[in-house]
C-alpha cells in the first residue's frame, strides 16, 4: 500500500516539477511586464503579495487602460509589427496547406512517372528538404530578392515561408489522405466526377481535421520565424521576431518593456496552445506511427 | 474525335515550345543586358516572377491538352512542384554560381570570380571548423533530450489526473518564438544579478552565477535552452508512440513476472523504436537549423565557443556582407549534412533491423 503511495508521489512530483520548469519563464515574463526596476531589483516574485503591479509594461507599448484611448506611437509601430507578423504567416500558412494538400492528395491517389521518377521519388523529394537549412538559401534569396525588388515586402518573406512549411504540409497531409478510404474515391467517379471533382466535393470536406493540424503546425512556425526576416525585411515588413530581437540587443532598455513585448509576441501562440491544443498534437503525431 | 485530340495534342506541344523559347529569349537578352551587351528591356528582374507565373499557367494548360485525364491528375502535384523549382533548385544553383564568387556587397568592385578560392579559404578557416564542432556537440546532446523525453511520455501515459493540463503545459515551449524565450530567459531570467535563476543558484551556494562567460557553461546553457523548447516535441511523438502500443502487451509481461525496468528495456523500448527513430530525425532536423537564440544571447560568444554554423554566415553577412564566402560556408554546410543524415539514416535502419 505504502510503495503504490510512494510511486504515485514520485509520479505526480515530477509531472508538477515539469510542469513548473514549462510555466514558469511565461509567469515570470508577464509578471516582470508589471513589475517596477525596484521589485525586479529585489527579486519580487508574487504580484500584491510582495509587490504593488502597475501597468509600466503595456504602458511602454501604449496599451494599458489609459493609453489605449489616446495617440501612441509605439503602439502604433508595435502593432504595424503585429499585423506584418498576422498578415505574412496567415498568408504563407494558406498557401502551404493548398499547395501540399493538392501534392500530398495526388500522391496517394495516383501513379505519377516522370522518365525513371516515380511517386516513391517524388515523395523523396517534397520531404528531403525538411533536410534543407534556411541558411543554404539565405544569402541567394537576399541578391535574388535584391534584384526582383522584394526586399522587405511581405510577399518575398511569404514565399520563403511556404517553401519552409511546405514539406511539413505534404508529410501531414499525407498521412490524413492516407487514412480516407479509397473506397469514397471510386463512389465520386461512379457519380461521374472527375478527379478534381472528387477532391473538391468528397475528399476535402472530410480531411479538414487534417488540414487544420497543418495549417496550425505551419502558423507557429511562420509566426515565430526569425532568421529570413531578420535579413530580409528593414523597415516596412519588419515582423514581431524582428522586432523583438532589435529591442534585446539594444542597452538600457527597461526589463517591464522587454517583458510587455515578449508577452505579446507570445501571447497569439499561448492562447493557440490552450486551445487548439488537440490540433497541434494531431499534427505533430502524423506521419510517426505507420 | 481522333484528329481533334491529336489537334490537341499539338496545340499543346506549341504553346509549351512557344512559351518556353519566349520566356528564355527574354532571359538570356536580361543577362547579356547585365553585362552591357544587348540593350535593357526592364529595369529590374521583377517582371521574370510575373513571366514565369504565366509560364506555369500555360505549361499546365498545355498539359492538360496533351494528356487530358492524366493530365489532370498530374496538375495535383505540378504547382507544389513548379513552386519548389523556382524557389529551392534555382536557388541552390544561383548559390553554388555566387559560391565561386569573392563577392562583397559593400565593396564597389561587385563581383569577380575566383574559382576554388572560397573552398581553400574554408578549409584553412578556424571559426568554421569550431562551429561544425560546436554542432556535433549540440547534436549529440539530442540524446540526453530524448531520454528525457521519453520519461516524460511515459509519466503522461499512466493514469493520472488533470492529464490535459499536463499535457498542454508540457506542449507550451514548443510554441514559444526562440526570439522571446532569448530574452525571457536567456536575458532576463539567467541575468547574473536580478535573474530568478541567478538568485536561486546563489541561495545553492554558487557564489557568483555566470552563465554566458566560461565556454563551457555557455554552451550547456544554450543547450539547455535549446532543449527546452524542443523537449516536447520529441516528448509528444513518443506518447502517441506509447498510446498506439497494443495494451495485452505489457500486461503479458506483467504475468511473466518482469520487473518495470525489464518489461521497459526488452519489450517496450524495441516496440518504440520506429517512433523513436523519427522523432530523433525530425529533433535532429531542427538541431541543425539552431541559430536564433545563438544569435539573440551570445551572439557566439563567448569568443566563439557557442556558435553554430548559422549564426556565424548570419554575422559573415551583417558585420563584413560577405556573401561570397558566407554562401561557400553555407553550401559546404550543406554537403555535410547530407552526408551525415544519409549515414544516419543507414544506422537507424541497421538499429531497426537488428531489434525485428
Amino acid at each position: 500500500m505504502t510503495s503504490i503511495k510512494a510511486y504515485k508521489i514520485i509520479i505526480y512530483g515530477t509531472l508538477i516539477l515539469w510542469a513548473f520548469f514549462c510555466l514558469f519563464p511565461i509567469y515570470w515574463t508577464l509578471t516582470t511586464s508589471f513589475k517596477t526596476a525596484v521589485s525586479v531589483t529585489q527579486g519580487h516574485l508574487i504580484p500584491w503579495w510582495d509587490y504593488q503591479p502597475k501597468w509600466i509594461g503595456l504602458k511602454s507599448l501604449g496599451l494599458d487602460p489609459v493609453s489605449l484611448s489616446r495617440e501612441s506611437t509605439v503602439r502604433d509601430e508595435f502593432l504595424k509589427r503585429f499585423w506584418n507578423s498576422f498578415i505574412t504567416s496567415s498568408s504563407a500558412s494558406l498557401a502551404a496547406v493548398i499547395l501540399g494538400s493538392l501534392a500530398a492528395y495526388g500522391l496517394s491517389r495516383y501513379e505519377y512517372r516522370f522518365k525513371s521518377f516515380g511517386n516513391k521519388d517524388i515523395s523523396f523529394f517534397f520531404l528531403s528538404q525538411m533536410i534543407l537549412p534556411p541558411v543554404v538559401l539565405a544569402l541567394p534569396f537576399l541578391i535574388l530578392y535584391r534584384e526582383l525588388d522584394f526586399l522587405d515586402s511581405t510577399i518575398g518573406l511569404v514565399l520563403l515561408y511556404i517553401l519552409m512549411v511546405l514539406p511539413i504540409v505534404i508529410w501531414v497531409m499525407r498521412d490524413q489522405f492516407a487514412s480516407i478510404p479509397m473506397e469514397l474515391d471510386e463512389a465520386g467517379f461512379m457519380d461521374g466526377l472527375g478527379p478534381w471533382g472528387v477532391f473538391l466535393r468528397i475528399i476535402l470536406p472530410n480531411s479538414f481535421p487534417g488540414m487544420i493540424a497543418a495549417l496550425i503546425l505551419s502558423l507557429i512556425l511562420c509566426w515565430n520565424e526569425y532568421f529570413f526576416a531578420a535579413l530580409l525585411t528593414s523597415t516596412d515588413a519588419k515582423t514581431i521576431p524582428v522586432m523583438v530581437a532589435s529591442q534585446t540587443g539594444s542597452q538600457g532598455i527597461n526589463w517591464w518593456s522587454m517583458a510587455a513585448l515578449s508577452t505579446m509576441s507570445i501571447a497569439p501562440l499561448v492562447l493557440m496552445g490552450i486551445l487548439l491544443e488537440n490540433y497541434i498534437i494531431k499534427g505533430l503525431t502524423s506521419g510517426s506511427l505507420k | 474525335m481522333i484528329s481533334e485530340n491529336n489537334n490537341n495534342r499539338s496545340l499543346g506541344k506549341t504553346i509549351i515550345s512557344l512559351s518556353t523559347l519566349f520566356f528564355l529569349l527574354l532571359f538570356a537578352i536580361q543577362v547579356l543586358s547585365e553585362g552591357g551587351i544587348t540593350p535593357k528591356i526592364f529595369e529590374n528582374w521583377r517582371p521574370f516572377v510575373y513571366l514565369y507565373l504565366g509560364w506555369c499557367v500555360l505549361l499546365s494548360y498545355s498539359i492538360v491538352l496533351i494528356n487530358r485525364d492524366k493530365g489532370l491528375r498530374i496538375l495535383f502535384i505540378l504547382p507544389a512542384f513548379l513552386f519548389t523549382i523556382a524557389m529551392v533548385i534555382f536557388p541552390l544553383c544561383f548559390g553554388v554560381y555566387i559560391a565561386l564568387h569573392d563577392w562583397n556587397l559593400s565593396s564597389f568592385d561587385g563581383k569577380k570570380f575566383n574559382g576554388i578560392d572560397n573552398v581553400i579559404a574554408l578549409f584553412q578557416d578556424p571559426f568554421y571548423w569550431n562551429a561544425i564542432t560546436n554542432m556535433i556537440i549540440y547534436v549529440a546532446a539530442i540524446l540526453i533530450e530524448y531520454a528525457i523525453a521519453f520519461g516524460l511520455a511515459l509519466l503522461l501515459n499512466v493514469q493520472i489526473l488533470a492529464r490535459k493540463f499536463f499535457r498542454v503545459a508540457f506542449l507550451m515551449p514548443l510554441m514559444l518564438s526562440p526570439v522571446a524565450v532569448s530574452w525571457m530567459i536567456g536575458k532576463s531570467m539567467l541575468e547574473n544579478r536580478f535573474g530568478p535563476i541567478a538568485r536561486l543558484s546563489r541561495e545553492l551556494g554558487w557564489e557568483n552565477p555566470a552563465f554566458f562567460s566560461s565556454a563551457a557553461i555557455a554552451r550547456t546553457t544554450i543547450m539547455i535552452m535549446d532543449a527546452w523548447m524542443f523537449i516536447p516535441l520529441m516528448m509528444i511523438m513518443l506518447l502517441a508512440g506509447l498510446q498506439a502500443l497494443p495494451k495485452d502487451v505489457s500486461e503479458a509481461s506483467k504475468v511473466d513476472g518482469a520487473t518495470p525496468f525489464q518489461q521497459f528495456l526488452h519489450i517496450i523500448f524495441p516496440l518504440m523504436l520506429p517512433v523513436s527513430i523519427t522523432a530523433l530525425l525530425i529533433r535532429v532536423i531542427f538541431k541543425l537549423k539552431l541559430a536564433d537564440i545563438v544569435i539573440n544571447v551570445t551572439s557566439g560568444g563567448p569568443g566563439v565557443a557557442t556558435d553554430t554554423v548559422t549564426s556565424l554566415i548570419f554575422r559573415e553577412y551583417r558585420d563584413r556582407s560577405n556573401v561570397g564566402y558566407g554562401t561557400m560556408m553555407a553550401v559546404m554546410y550543406l554537403i555535410l549534412i547530407i552526408f551525415f543524415m544519409t549515414n544516419l539514416l543507414k544506422a537507424f535502419h541497421k538499429l531497426q533491423e537488428k531489434y525485428t
